[in-house]
């Protein structure tokens, strides 16, 4: 909660700074069991942050943290700061609106039983836009801008469960731009995308990146390689090393771990 | 039996022989087969049987006009007795429909509750009270519209008779709102949790997700269960006989008593000469309902099938 001049003035200094949000001495616990611990870590603004890591290393636990989706899973606990634009998140009031400025695409596309229209147009609804032709507008340009237009500007009004995979991943992506996003987290986006659509996927991503911080998680060391700035490995619930993407990629490494992974040694 | 030779143990059978255990086999064969096909055969057989006793009545005193039309149902008249049921299709139509007013927003608003909003211990009890309630026989809500609802109407609307359509439809409402409950409750728990996660993602409230996502994908189920009140309140017979007032009437207010088809073969049959014109058209409102009632159930039916598929 924002209440005294001195913090008004510290969330100020943080707005100037170029970090969007800081992570300090997380852990992610499930009833007795640890999935992560001891997280610290940044991630600036207009930069893509890659997370790797083998399976169960706790990568989309964390992203569950980030923008509070434990809130309805009881089993799950946070502890730690996870302070976005230097807030704390477990302190905002409207934990809605936080949701609604962060951007989440999920490794298996869901496309909400709802038209493809209607998908693009959920949140500028929520947000109580009711003229369609401003509607209309912000439709098109998430959905040019997510390089799907062209294949679905004719069946606007048909299920958008009915796309297949790779076109309902681009749908996600084409939702969660309609939030104008100031964070963007990707979990595995890839994973359920031919490799065709992958790259055109990317490509938007490079685009973004100027307005907004990118969060990906992926599977695929090298797309890490090809679109991250700065990369984070995550081995059993610990953050074994974060550096820069080019220089862990080149051997530059504190921790022999992280070039046994990227180079396929496990995982 | 015995043709093993000195070491075999047990009986080996022989290839040309049935022994017990084959007659047992095909004996629970066909009784397992029968017990499956029972529901077909009393379905059938009551259909005809109902049929068969109301025949009589369509051939020789029917007609269409006056059945349908007619709202006199007087069938002890000596000069001249009339079959009309248009009164009683009110009434069952006007309690129904209260009812319906009644549970629906009960039934729907308990059902996301329980579905979308309980957990634990709260979600645990909550079912297993619902499922109670459903069981509470419907000659006992009969008698707490009689006893409790009747004094209470005319105390609180200051009018001469509490048994009347509020109180059948209030008495009713309550009774088809637990199983109502349950099945919307099912068709909400239907709709997979990523549709939830990712609405929730997006940064939609609660209600918001639950009204913008949840209700729209599992429509056909919750309209399957509201299918399937109506039928429970068409069909419903001992609670409505005793909190109508039993009066034929076409009624003009809530205040008005009525009666209802299933109420009047209820009250009236016993006290007929087998194979009288009477008696063979009460048969006819049997068919009559039996035929609403067969389509309310197999449309609900077919509804909530659709969800299961899609």
């Amino acid at each position: 909660m924002v209440s005294t001049a001195e913090d008004m003035a510290s969330v100020q200094q943080h707005r100037d700074s170029a970090v969007k949000l800081e992570v300090r001495d997380v852990a992610i616990r499930y009833g007795s069991t640890t999935a992560i611990s001891g997280i610290n870590l940044d991630v600036r603004k207009n930069e893509i942050f890659g997370i790797i890591g083998p399976a169960n290393a706790g990568k989309t636990s964390f992203l569950k943290a980030l923008n509070r989706m434990n809130d309805f899973d009881n089993a799950m606990s946070v502890d730690g700061e996870i302070l976005f634009e230097g807030t704390n998140i477990s302190d905002v009031r409207n934990v809605y609106a936080l949701r609604n400025r962060i951007g989440v695409v999920f490794p298996l596309p869901v496309g909400l039983p709802l038209t493809i229209y209607e998908n693009v147009a959920f949140v500028p609804r929520l947000r109580g836009i009711r003229d369609k032709a401003e509607l209309d507008v912000i439709v098109e340009r998430c959905l040019t801008r997510s390089a799907l237009w062209d294949e679905v500007k004719d069946r606007l009004d048909s299920l958008g469960s009915l796309l297949s995979g790779g076109q309902q991943q681009r749908l996600t992506i084409a939702r969660a731009l309609s939030q104008e996003p100031e964070l963007l987290m990707l979990d595995e986006f890839s994973i359920a995308v031919d490799p065709v659509t992958t790259m055109r996927i990317e490509d938007v991503l490079k685009e973004l990146k100027p307005e907004m911080s990118i969060i990906l998680v992926t599977n695929l060391v090298q797309q890490a390689r090809r679109l991250a700035d700065r990369t984070a490995f995550f081995l059993d619930g610990e953050c074994v090393e974060i550096g820069d993407t080019e220089a862990l990629f080149t051997g530059q490494v504190e921790d022999s771990r992280t070039t046994d992974y990227i180079e396929g040694r496990f995982g | 039996m015995n043709h093993a030779s000195g070491q075999q143990t047990g009986n080996l059978p022989d290839i040309n022989q049935r022994n017990a255990d084959w007659y047992i086999d095909k004996i629970v064969q066909y009784l397992v087969f029968l017990s499956g096909i029972s529901a077909i055969i009393l379905i059938v057989g009551i259909f005809i049987f109902v049929t068969i006793e109301g025949f009589g009545f369509l051939l020789e005193d029917f007609s269409f006009r006056e059945f349908f039309l007619s709202p006199w149902w007087e069938p002890t008249d000596d000069d001249e007795p009339t079959y009309g049921i248009l009164a009683l299709m009110a009434g069952t139509a006007s309690v129904t429909g209260l009812a319906m007013l009644v549970a629906i927003p009960f039934s729907l608003g308990s059902a996301i509750y329980v579905a979308e909003f309980a957990t634990g211990k709260t979600r645990e009890t909550l079912k297993v009270l619902i499922e109670l309630l459903a069981a509470i026989p419907s000659v006992v809500w009969g008698f707490i519209g009689l006893s409790i609802m009747n004094p209470l109407i005319i105390d609180l609307f200051d009018v001469p008779v509490g048994l009347n359509i509020l109180n059948a439809g209030v008495i009713l409402g309550l009774m088809a709102a637990p199983i109502m409950t349950s099945i919307c409750e099912d068709a909400l728990k239907a709709v997979p949790d990523r549709y939830r996660e990712a609405a929730e993602a997006l940064g939609g409230t609660r209600w918001q997700v639950i009204y913008k996502t949840v209700l729209p994908a599992a429509k056909n189920g919750l309209l399957g269960g509201v299918l399937l009140g109506v039928g429970r309140g068409f069909g419903e017979t001992m609670a409505v006989l005793m909190a109508t007032g039993h009066a034929i009437n076409m009624p003009s207010s809530v205040f008005d008593s009525v009666r209802a088809l299933t109420a009047t073969i209820a009250a009236e049959l016993g006290e007929t000469a087998v194979g009288s014109p009477h008696y063979q058209a009460l048969f006819t409102i049997g068919i009559f309902l039996f035929t609403i009632t067969f389509i309310i159930n197999l449309t609900a039916d077919l509804i909530v099938r659709g969800i299961r598929k899609s």
